[in-house]
């Protein structure tokens, strides 16, 4: 019982911001000054007459009211996946193509540097934590303190000068050699070789985070009662660890992975634009530079969609791991 | 706030001469409050090291502020050598005009502050005032209000600031207004869980049941227990607003009219300097970023530490 209904209501809350973020997507273009035509007069130097100008507007639906008319067609073009066709970074094709072309690798990268950071920041801040002020402790608490200060970029920067200038190991730029034309392992291999950087760079950056919310909330939970119990009932401190202390520690991890996302896609978009890796992050700092709205409105929608699906996988997560949510 | 220690709460303030008025005793006992939490602060190694390069920082700025600093013009630099290493006569080195690096990080810790400290005050106060709303009302006001802070979270800011800047223009209070307005949401769910707390305590109920009017209860009894959370919040949110900053202005977003530490490192990093190899661009101003927000983040936690009874009894 308790469980369906926490389903439904998380599934209820999701599809409800979702009409939200795309209400806020439709008017947000819309209500600023210029509409997509004369955008695309002033900045392409398009030499339309007004005839031509109106011709377009009716075209693309815009002499018809915002309200509900355009809005109608805005929501029926994006429940199926038209997202329109860019205007300048690749004239007339659809943005949805552009997308499918881009994503994996943006997934990819964000997916495996994401999971790295999570593992790595937790298992180093239960250790941390459970050997608190100890060396290790310290060493680790100083070197969080200060990725967690430092912007993405400016990590990858210096591992780009290192990589680049000083040691010659790695590939700086792009997400495959492009002369070379491998396949087979050697693709894969080179796919990596390329991917190393950013990945890191994303990994080092949030790995800080996840260290100090670890590290912190298994503090907390060592100075509960049933800590206490068990020590006393005479389980042995690896046991103690493992069973009891960890398995509540992460609860607050689980809310802050889901929070950090929308940071972390933010970050890959400057990530992907210093070791210029063709994904979805550099397509919409591409898109900024030439003002192709189309591709920046989609851009804009994929990002929040993909925090809201991962904030979904953590609220299950949550309800997975603590049966008290369920229940309330 | 209550005190917990007795010892502490008799600090050696001495009574003002002359009747006791409630202004008097109030004044008094907002004094013995700060005196008692500067010496539980000054007892933090972390936050008076954030304090010391905090204020190291705020003196280059408002050296900066008063003319001194060196020239950033590139018609006055053009005897300079270009893009030479540190040396004696340019400690941090020089830039592709032949500026200082030295003056240029100098001349950027002005906006790069002042950007991080408008947009954080607009953070708070939204963010207060939402945080405020949502927890003092019930029902249907606080699921609507918490509904937009929620949805307001799922929205990557930096998207969303891209987008804004596009449509908007380049324009420092543009930029300020992006990041105030992006980074409310964390506030107001804090703020939010305050409020519930404090609201269910025996003086604001007593208040009520005397006949308090609603912004009576919220502004003298609500609001001032909440206040050092809120504060403490707003200087971890000085550290997300000057990294926001930089951000931007890395990707290409920042006014063209005002130097800041982002902006430098865009230029160095558009010109090229990692494969000229000339890595004291990119690094004078990358350090101050990162100190910066050491500094802030380090304040934060101290102060944390000391108005937030749950962390404190550890």
């Amino acid at each position: 019982m308790g469980t369906q209904r926490y389903l439904l209501g998380k599934l209820a809350q999701v599809l409800l911001t979702l009409l939200f973020i795309l209400a806020f997507n439709f008017f947000l273009f819309r209500l600023m000054p210029g509409d997509p035509v004369t955008l695309l007069v002033r900045q392409a130097g398009a030499t339309l007459s007004a005839e031509q100008q109106d011709e377009l507007r009716a075209d693309l639906g815009l002499d018809k009211p915002m309200f509900p008319d355009q809005f109608l067609d805005y929501m029926g073009d994006t429940l199926t996946l038209n997202l329109g066709e860019s205007t300048i970074i690749d004239p007339g094709r659809p943005v949805t193509e552009i997308f499918v072309e881009r994503m994996g690798r943006s997934l990819i990268l964000l997916m495996t540097s994401t999971i790295a950071s999570i593992v790595l920041g937790m298992l180093m801040g239960i250790y941390g934590g459970w050997r608190r002020g100890g060396r290790f402790d310290n060493g680790s608490m100083v070197t969080s303190m200060i990725l967690y200060s430092m912007p993405e970029y400016v990590l990858g920067i210096i591992l780009l000068l290192l990589f680049s200038n000083v040691f010659q190991i790695f590939p700086t730029s792009g997400y495959i050699d492009q002369v070379a034309d491998y396949t087979g392992i050697a693709y894969v291999a080179d796919y990596v070789n390329h991917m190393m950087l950013p990945f890191w760079t994303l990994t080092l950056a949030y790995l800080g985070e996840f260290y100090l919310v670890m590290r912190s909330s298994l503090l907390d939970v060592m100075g509960e009662e049933f800590i206490t119990l068990a020590r006393a009932k005479g389980v042995r401190e690896k046991y103690v660890l493992r069973r009891h202390a960890v398995r509540n520690a992460m609860l607050p991890t689980v809310t802050l992975i889901a929070l950090s996302f929308a940071f972390v896609l933010g970050g890959a978009i400057t990530v992907e634009l210093v070791f210029t890796y063709p994904g979805v992050g550099l397509l919409s700092y591409d898109a900024l530079q030439n003002r192709d709205f189309p591709v920046l409105q989609g851009t804009f929608l994929f990002f929040t969609l993909a925090v809201l699906i991962a904030n979904l996988v953590a609220d299950l997560t949550y309800g997975y791991l603590d049966p008290r949510v369920r229940t309330a | 706030m209550t005190t917990t220690e007795p010892a502490l709460a008799d600090a050696p303030v001495a009574p003002p001469p002359g009747r006791l008025t409630p202004r008097k005793v109030r004044w008094l006992r907002r004094r013995r409050a700060l005196g008692r939490f500067w010496r539980q602060y000054r007892a933090s190694g972390m936050g008076m090291f954030g304090l010391v390069i905090l204020t190291f920082f705020i003196l280059m700025a408002i050296y900066s502020a008063l003319g001194y600093g060196g020239s950033t013009n590139p018609i006055e630099t053009l005897q300079n050598p270009t893009l030479e290493p540190p040396s004696l006569e340019f400690p941090l080195g020089t830039d592709n005009n032949g500026i200082s690096v030295l003056s240029l990080v100098i001349k950027g810790s002005k906006t790069s502050l002042l950007v991080g400290l408008i947009a954080s005050v607009i953070s708070m106060v939204v963010g207060t005032l939402i945080g405020m709303a949502a927890g003092y009302r019930t029902g249907w006001a606080d699921t609507i209000l918490m509904f937009i802070t929620n949805a307001f979270i799922v929205i990557p800011w930096l998207a969303l600031a891209i987008v804004l800047a596009a449509l908007l223009g380049q324009n420092l209070w543009i930029i300020i207004m992006i990041i105030g307005l992006t980074s409310w949401p964390g506030t107001a769910r804090l703020v939010r869980a305050q409020v519930l707390s404090v609201k269910e305590r025996t003086y604001v109920e007593r208040s009520r049941a005397l006949g308090g009017p609603g912004s009576h209860v919220v502004m003298k009894h609500i609001l001032p227990n909440v206040m050092p959370v809120i504060f403490a919040n707003t200087i971890l949110t000085i550290a997300i607003a000057i990294l926001s900053e930089s951000a931007l202005s890395f990707l290409g977003l920042g006014d063209p009219l005002n130097i800041t530490w982002g902006t430098v490192i865009d230029q160095a990093f558009s010109k090229g300097a990692i494969t000229i190899g000339a890595w004291w661009w990119l690094i004078a101003p990358s350090t101050c970023i990162v100190l910066v927000v050491l500094a802030s983040t380090m304040i934060g936690f101290a102060f944390d530490e000391i108005v937030n009874p749950r962390i404190r009894e550890r």
